[in-house]
């Protein structure tokens, strides 16, 4: 039944028995693990640390006092350990391969950040130490403001948003506060936002109190210049735009964009997503933008997700910088302090969005990184970042359709009209991708390319890797062609623990929240899938 | 007597009453529908207006009212069986219904012939 690859049959003369192969007495598959839930594997009484028992002393809790089990579960440390290795080889990362997930930017995290972010001055800082034993950490923040406000072309910063959408919130909260100053709060009530933008974009303008209308793209992929022109006027506060866009492509009207939009008396909010695409070679201060968060965890390397937070410092314009939230870091002589309240700077800041200063050890990597690279390693980056979806485009193009003509910046965008009739979809191309020892390419977004398939590799894949890759991806292109593998394409991936999980019913029934009880709840998806 | 819009709408309408859903082409497009929010009754809606979600495993999408008028009931099923949209999003899967305040944009939607050329030109 299972048609492999010719590329693929050499080296894995296995592959036909593995599919059909019989069960083993341990459920696991050689370092296919079958690993249960922490919750699972603990014991009662068991500890991982040999604690001294609690001095006997009167509580002031009242009524307040737990009455039952806390719930830990109870385990040693060779198992914590082996379980979270286990749990981390399940896993597809950015140091196993090419992760093109498009949008996302799934760049190399240098090993040299590691190494500063764990030095003692650094690693073993704690938010509550006195300022006068934290002085090198806040220069530490300041010299990165520096940096972006460098790289942005862009007088001010604020460093403590989260995220990229929690940076997002601050940029357009600083944007309402400067209208709610100029007494237009109450009328301009609109933010336009691009068909293509990223959902955070009218999630945030929409969490605000503001209406979002979008603004279709061109044939080119890019905004339609006269539909924005037509819905500029006195009820706009803003737009968020992204450029490049999620398209992969370069704003090239951007400039009479950001004019038009300041001659209607709004704001211009850039999406600093796809800012690893210009990094050292565009300053978005020069285009006009009016504020724009930067993903630390993007462009400048730092860890996505489990590695660590996010950071998403935004960059202001000098109409929107008096706004910036609280800390701000402020330097008076040679002494660095913290400003906390409206009385310590001059300005009328928004309050605080998060607690204490910020991610510390995003800033520290990200500032590694900056100061690693230097400035012709920045454009480095961003040059090859650029070159390397070209050239994954250029490879590809003659077999699957890409969505817009010419070259791209950082991603290179794919619609599903090369899969026209053969009864395959995006969703079961990038499923095959699973097989094949990748990470799927963001798919079937952005929305206004039907079946669309986004691949960024940026800059970190040596050509060999990108090559294995592309060969892959043709591989599969010309299968899915061929008209007869539809069956195969919806029955992967084959070789994943879990074959393919039941997405519908995961969205519809969502199981959130593991229970005490060896059945899982009625429409489990995990469980389906397994059955 | 039914009409369709460009956003993939239908209304049934019935004297007074318009029932609004999406089309076959829609929810092929969307594939599985996950969750449906659906205004409550009550609520003014212009033409055109942004008054109801629908999301998919792909993609989540406003509904755009194809009429103006004030809603007057919303299918509470969707709640627990979004599917009834991919099953039959012109019957059980129906969204929501409306007291037209004007009959004469009725006349700006599409019939059934219309409609069907319309899907056929998006290829």
């Amino acid at each position: 039944m299972v048609q492999s690859l010719d590329r693929s049959q050499g080296r894995s003369g296995g592959i036909s028995a593995d599919a059909a192969a019989p069960a083993t007495f341990t459920g696991n598959r050689a370092l296919q693990i079958e690993e249960p839930l922490i919750f699972e594997m603990g014991q009662p009484g068991r500890c991982g640390v040999d604690l001294p028992e609690p001095p006997k002393v009167k509580d002031r809790l009242n009524g307040l006092k737990r009455a039952g089990e806390i719930g830990l579960p109870g385990l040693s440390e060779p198992q914590v350990v082996q379980h979270y290795t286990r749990l981390s080889q399940k896993n597809y990362a950015i140091d196993m391969g090419v992760y093109p997930l498009g949008s996302c930017t799934m760049k190399h995290n240098p090993r040299i950040n590691e190494k500063v972010a764990r030095l003692p001055g650094i690693g073993d800082l704690h938010p509550l130490q006195p300022v006068s034993t934290v002085q090198g950490a806040l220069e530490l923040i300041d010299g990165l403001a520096h940096w972006l406000k460098t790289l942005t072309g862009m007088p001010a910063v604020a460093m403590s948003p989260a995220a990229g959408a929690h940076g997002e919130m601050c940029g357009m909260m600083a944007i309402a506060a400067a209208l709610e100053a100029r007494g237009e709060r109450a009328k301009r009530k609109v933010v336009l936002a691009p068909e293509s933008a990223h959902g955070t974009n009218p999630a945030t303008a929409a969490a605000l109190g503001f209406t979002v209308k979008p603004i279709p793209a061109n044939e080119r992929g890019r905004v339609d210049l006269s539909a924005l022109k037509a819905a500029l006027g006195p009820d706009v506060a803003a737009i968020m735009l992204t450029n490049p866009n999620t398209c992969g492509l370069f704003e090239t009207e951007i400039v009479e964009i950001s004019r038009a939009v300041h001659e209607a008396g709004a704001f211009f909010y850039c999406d600093g997503a796809n800012f690893n695409a210009i990094v050292g070679r565009v300053r978005p201060g020069d285009l006009g933008v009016d504020c724009m968060h930067i993903n630390l965890h993007k462009t400048f390397s730092t860890p996505h997700g489990g590695g660590g937070p996010g950071a998403g410092p935004v960059v202001l314009s000098a109409a929107l910088a008096p706004y910036a939230p609280y800390p701000w870091i402020v330097k008076d002589g040679d002494k660095w302090r913290v400003a906390e309240d409206g009385a310590a700077v001059d300005g009328k800041p928004l309050g605080r969005l998060k607690a204490f200063h910020g991610q510390m050890g995003m800033f520290t990597r990200a500032l590694s990184y900056i100061m690693s690279h230097g400035a012709d390693g920045l454009k480095q980056v961003a040059e090859d970042a650029v070159l390397s979806a070209n050239y994954v485009m250029a490879a590809l193009k003659d077999i699957m359709t890409p969505a817009f003509e010419g070259p791209c910046m950082h991603e290179a965008l794919f619609d599903d009209s090369f899969l026209k009739d053969t009864g395959v979809s995006t969703l079961d191309f990038a499923k095959a991708m699973i097989d094949e020892g990748y990470h799927p390419m963001t798919m079937y977004f952005p929305l206004v390319v039907h079946g669309a398939m986004l691949i960024e590799p940026t800059e970190s894949q040596a050509k060999e890797d990108l090559d294995v890759f592309i060969a892959a991806l043709r591989s599969l292109a010309e299968r899915a062609k061929s008209g007869t593998a539809a069956e195969d394409f919806k029955a992967a991936p084959r070789f994943a623990p879990r074959r393919r999980l039941d997405e519908t019913l995961a969205a519809r029934k969502p199981v959130l929240r593991w229970r005490p009880s060896n059945n899982p709840p009625e429409g489990d998806p995990m469980k389906q899938a397994a059955d | 007597m039914i009409r369709y819009s460009k956003e993939h709408e239908w209304i049934r309408v019935e004297g007074e009453i318009g029932t609004i859903g999406i089309t076959q082409y829609a929810q092929e497009q969307l594939g599985d529908v996950v969750f449906v929010d659906v205004p409550q009754a009550g609520r003014k809606v212009a033409k055109g207006e942004a008054c109801a979600v629908v999301e998919s495993v792909k993609a989540a999408s406003d509904i755009y009212a194809p009429v103006s008028g004030e809603v007057v009931e919303a299918n509470a099923g969707l709640a627990d069986s979004p599917g009834d949209v991919n099953a039959e999003p012109m019957g059980k899967g129906w969204f929501f219904k409306i007291k037209l305040s004007d009959k004469g944009e009725l006349s700006g939607l599409m019939d059934e012939a219309a409609y069907n050329d319309f899907v056929k030109s998006l290829g």
